[in-house]
């Protein structure tokens, strides 16, 4: 085997691999939220049929229609689903960057032969089941559940507060799950920083308040951006969460989406929510490559 | 960065660290519950785990996660693996921004997206779903983890290395197996774990592309749940808590102990 022939097995097989199994399958997706729903198996109307050749594409184009999406438009309930996952994504963003910021920042200043394990504290519940850790909350929040029976205990609350399925637990059960995203990324860009850098602003006049806002908050904003890209993408699909900690008023697309596809069978209607769903996250995710690639070349 | 560690900071880590395990800590705590309340404690019992392993569907839906994990997890590790070298060492090549934007892309892909994608794919290719199907959508989705984790360590891989062994006699080939494999080990390590807790965890993609006979342990779990919150769900969540987290801190400590030895061997090399 020579070196070319080498180099094009190596870059083709991973190549290849995703080639089919990611990007190939998006457009099938494409193709079936252009067909009709149908009682068969599956349950689809074959829309484009590729041994029918020329006189099938022609087929295909004359018979399109975007019924569909028209749908997404003309049913509320998927509007209001798109614009209330948005917003639990960004407020739970910005929930996430709150708490995780004084943890990361914590850690960056503990002594360095804590840090490998704050480090391991902070990955470790990220390797527990997703699933687990959003469980473990229904016992929390529930009106018997642990909260309200400390509350009741201290006295701050007479009766059980009703925080299982609202959007209270859904942003709850989103900052915890999605916390180590959000720490491990500002973590790494905090303990770069260079301490000289603070004491040259506080040596120049500032108090450590200012020269926080002034030198650590604009130099640690790569961390700032990745933490958020990894919150906000992931939980605007997010299905688990809502579906376990929300309430029947909780909308969100993948809630949406899930119900379609397995309770009402309606696999276009699904495939249709899921390219809309797809266009709306393009944009983070193009960023978001862009800013892993520079920081990759950063490291270099 | 260095400066003082004030009360403000030793109290932001010891909230964040109770918000982070609290939860997890009830929940074990919980399984070992007599009562079949899971929030009023009864004494302590483990008659939970004796029910549990003698529900024949747990144990049946256990084994088949295993066994998707293990198979998924190893895959996954070569092909990312390979795509890292790809990413770090290839140069330019066409399609390149393509091939890295497929490799960063599934990490925030929304998983209702990757699972219904893949199921369609399978349903259009006429594959029957069931475990392998689960198997190849964990392969495709972990493989990019596994890259990513892969090369971030190779970036900083010192390639005079290799060139020496190529100066030695060695092929490429070889260099790559016996010099760059061995120091990437621990990464490698750290991939596959990481492959197979993923592999472990999936809910969403596991049920869009299982069919009949093949449930996963996370699917049995959901469908649980649903139902109500029960003390074998506590004690099923422990296991696996313990397992994963045994497994974390052994290859943490081992790959610790790489990077020592490795430091020694470098202080004693400059000697």
């Amino acid at each position: 085997m020579d070196r070319k022939s080498g180099r094009f097995l190596l870059i083709g097989i991973p190549y290849l691999w995703l080639g089919l199994l990611f990007l190939v399958p998006f457009f099938i997706v494409l193709k079936i939220s252009l067909s009709d729903i149908a009682v068969a198996i599956p349950p689809y109307t074959p829309t484009f049929d590729l041994g029918a050749g020329w006189s099938g594409f022609i087929q295909f184009l004359s018979g399109l229609d975007f019924e569909n999406y028209i749908w997404l438009i003309e049913d509320d309930l998927y509007i209001n689903s798109y614009l209330s996952s948005l917003k639990i994504a960004f407020f739970s963003t910005l929930f996430a960057l709150l708490v995780g910021y004084p943890i990361a920042y914590a850690m960056a200043k503990a002594p360095s032969e804590w840090r490998p394990t704050l480090l391991m504290l902070i990955i470790l519940p990220f390797w527990t089941s997703f699933l687990i850790r959003v469980y473990a909350w229904i016992g929390i929040l529930k009106p018997e559940g642990f909260l309200n029976q400390f509350l009741m205990m201290l006295g701050i609350i007479d009766e059980p507060l009703q925080i299982i399925n609202t959007d209270t637990a859904v942003y709850i059960g989103i900052v915890y799950s999605y916390l180590p995203f959000m720490v491990l990324p500002l973590y790494s860009a905090l303990e770069k920083l260079d301490g000289a850098l603070l004491e040259a602003a506080e040596d120049l006049g500032c108090t450590a308040i200012q020269a926080f806002w002034k030198v650590t908050f604009p130099l640690s904003m790569p961390g700032i951006v990745a933490g958020c890209f990894l919150v906000f993408i992931p939980a605007i699909g997010e299905f688990v969460i809502p579906d376990l900690l929300g309430g029947s008023d909780t909308i969100m697309i993948g809630k949406t989406l899930w119900a379609d596809f397995f309770s009402n069978r309606d696999w276009p209607l699904a495939s249709a929510v899921a390219v809309v769903l797809l266009l709306l996250l393009i944009v983070p995710i193009v960023l978001f490559q862009r800013q892993q690639e520079r920081a990759q070349e950063a490291e270099k | 960065m260095n400066s003082r560690f004030t009360w403000f900071n030793a109290t932001s880590l010891t909230l964040g660290f109770v918000f982070l395990y609290l939860p997890i800590l009830l929940l074990v705590i919980f399984s070992f519950n007599e009562s079949r309340l899971v929030t009023v404690w009864a004494g302590f019992s483990t008659k939970w785990y004796v029910e549990l392993f003698q529900d024949e569907a747990f144990l049946d839906a256990a084994l088949v996660t295993l066994r998707v994990a293990l198979l998924s997890a190893t895959v996954a590790t070569i092909l990312g693996t390979l795509a890292a070298v790809v990413m770090i060492r290839a140069g330019r090549f066409r399609g390149r921004t393509l091939f890295s934007g497929m490799i960063y892309a599934p990490l925030v892909m929304p998983e209702v997206i990757t699972g219904l994608s893949l199921l369609l794919l399978f349903v259009a290719i006429g594959i029957d779903r069931g475990f392998w199907t689960i198997t190849i959508a964990h392969i495709t989705f972990s493989m990019c983890y596994a890259a990513v984790v892969v090369s971030s360590r190779m970036v900083t891989f010192d390639t005079s290395l290799e060139e020496a062994a190529t100066d030695l006699g060695c092929t490429p080939f070889q260099s790559f197996i016996k010099v760059t494999l061995p120091i990437m080990a621990p990464a490698i390590v750290s991939a596959w774990l990481l492959a197979f807790t993923l592999s472990l965890d999936d809910l969403v993609i596991a049920s869009f592309t299982s069919g009949p006979g093949a449930t996963t342990l996370p699917m049995k779990i959901y469908s649980q749940v649903r139902l109500g919150v029960t003390p074998q769900i506590n004690a099923l969540s422990t296991i696996l808590i313990s397992v994963v987290t045994l497994g974390v801190l052994t290859a943490s400590f081992l790959t610790r102990r790489a990077e020592t030895k490795r430091k020694a061997d470098e202080l004693l090399a400059g000697s």
